[in-house]
């Protein structure tokens, strides 16, 4: 087996994993929600592309510039629409919530589109790839999702840590409501928080929709794959998130050069030996978010 | 400047203040004291937004203010040190200080004035807030209300589960804060304390108001009555 090959592959796999659950920790993080339908709306951002391509024919990585606005904007409307309304009342009724539009994304998605698996056509970005060190010859479009996601996660740093609004966020995380005693507006910042979540996987879901095929009913594995990055890398860690996804990533990608049937249970397994063994994560620190 | 009318707050079914009705003039130091439970961080806490009264009003420079979210309170001016002071553990003092700003009022008040009010602030400004003593905690409370550039700061419990020369530095600042013309109203169990600094003192009584008046019209007496109530 050329395990160089197989990690390498892993890691750029598990770099798509790190926006996924960048995305799911950020809200989570910010407000304690945990939304069902992150997996969904990660294949609804495909889609949109899909539809912006055939109406506009541009080519996918030019849809970002829409598609990104746009997934921002519906988690705003979301968030202050919808699952502000139930904030405070438990966990139970935005779990609920989230679970209802999961099932109306995928169901429209199936009457809209058919159940046929989709592909994003890249062109020539399908199958460009660079040469890394002799070891593996690795694709762009993943490479540039990888880069994406460090540069998601250094500029959500940068301004939760050095911006007014990115101390909001953080004070309304410790604490709703000292942080509402503040003049914080925290129902704002729960929409801006669920904008910039899809935001995020907006540019996941369009970058793999290029590189493998998407369906309707996809969507639920995506939000496994975003729950097994935070749980492997730890809650309110963004880079152990991001170190989770990757581990998802090589899991997934050793479990099938093993045996190809083994691709997800691999992750799954590692996934639940992090639970057993150290159930905060092997990287959890609460102060970054 | 800030007139309570008649308010009736309630958690659930439970009722916690009855017919509460108090008047802050501008400029004014005024104290609310009471034992545990009588229903003063219930009547704070309804001023700055956070709770709701069933009926009656709060007005605040001729507006009502009753029914509208906490957040915007604060935007009015009216700052809040909170019970049991409430440091934001995951930002550092500095960090506490700068949510101030979020209030978006311009005012004499900024992150070096604070620091020359409270110079250990300054020395600590990197470390995290909950990492701070009792007392430090306290004056980064009073620093971040501050740094709303607030026209009255609402002040709960400013002196529990402190040293006395604590508390006593502490008050001293409170009448610093005073004399610059901001509007302050104490919520304290320690009465002699707040005596000291208050123009006038309401005494609260089981969720009612038991006892009003300036310290020095006020006997022990009085106020021991108003106080239990025996």
């Amino acid at each position: 087996m050329d395990w160089a090959g197989t990690i390498v592959q892993g890691l750029l796999l598990g770099g798509f994993y790190a926006l996924y659950g960048i995305g799911l920790s950020l809200i989570f993080g910010v407000m304690r929600l945990v939304n069902l339908a992150h997996g969904d709306l990660i294949v609804c951002a495909a889609y949109l592309s899909l539809v912006l391509i055939e109406v506009t024919g541009l080519p996918p990585l030019l849809t970002l510039a829409i598609v990104i606005p746009v997934m921002f904007g519906l988690g705003v409307l979301l968030q202050r629409g919808v699952l502000n309304r139930v904030l405070g009342s438990g966990p139970m009724p935005p779990l609920l919530i989230t679970f209802g539009i999961s099932i109306m994304i995928q169901n429209g998605l199936l009457l809209t589109f058919t159940a046929d698996t989709q592909r994003l056509p890249a062109g020539s970005l399908e199958t460009a790839s660079v040469p890394i060190g002799g070891l593996a010859t690795v694709g762009v479009l993943p490479l540039l999702n990888m880069a994406i996601a460090i540069l998601a996660i250094i500029g959500l740093q940068q301004f939760m840590g050095r911006t007014d609004l990115g101390r909001a966020f953080r004070a309304t995380s410790d604490d709703p409501t000292t942080a509402e005693l503040m003049g914080i507006d925290s129902r704002q910042i729960y929409g801006l928080a669920m904008g910039a979540s899809l935001a995020l996987i907006a540019v996941a879901g369009i970058l793999l929709g290029m590189r493998t095929t998407f369906g309707p009913s996809d969507g639920p594995a995506r939000l496994i794959y975003a729950f097994e990055a935070v749980i492997i890398g730890g809650l309110g860690s963004l880079w152990g998130t991001f170190a989770g996804g990757l581990l998802l990533g090589v899991a997934q990608s050793i479990g099938a050069a093993i045996n190809p049937g083994w691709f997800q249970l691999a992750g799954h397994i590692l996934a639940l030996l992090v639970l057993a063994i150290r159930p905060t994560g092997l990287f959890a620190r609460t102060r970054d978010l | 400047m800030l007139v309570v009318d008649s308010i009736e707050v309630f958690y659930g079914e439970f009722q916690a203040l009855f017919g509460v009705s108090i008047e802050v003039a501008e400029g004014e130091t005024v104290a609310i004291i009471g034992a545990n439970g009588a229903g003063k961080t219930t009547l704070l806490r309804t001023i700055a937004g956070v709770l709701r009264p069933r009926s009656g009003q709060v007005r605040y420079r001729g507006m009502r203010i009753d029914g509208r979210p906490a957040y915007a309170v604060t935007r009015l001016g009216v700052a809040m040190v909170p019970e049991g002071r409430k440091i934001f553990p995951s930002l550092s003092v500095r960090e506490n200080l700068l949510i101030g700003r979020q209030s978006r009022r311009k005012g004499p008040w900024s992150l070096e004035r604070v620091f020359d009010l409270f110079p250990v602030l300054r020395e600590r400004a990197d470390f995290p807030g909950i990492d701070l003593s009792g007392g430090q905690q306290q004056m980064l409370a009073i620093g971040r209300a501050l740094m709303s550039n607030p026209d009255l700061i609402l002040m709960d419990e400013i002196s529990l589960g402190l040293a006395p020369v604590i508390v006593r530095e502490l008050y001293e600042t409170v009448q610093e804060i005073t004399r610059a013309g901001t509007t302050v109203v104490i919520v304290e169990q320690d009465v002699t304390r707040s005596l000291q600094v208050a123009d006038r003192v309401y005494c609260l009584l089981e969720g009612e108001v038991s006892l009003s008046g300036r310290p020095a019209d006020v006997s022990r007496e009085q106020i021991s009555l108003a106080y239990f109530g025996v």
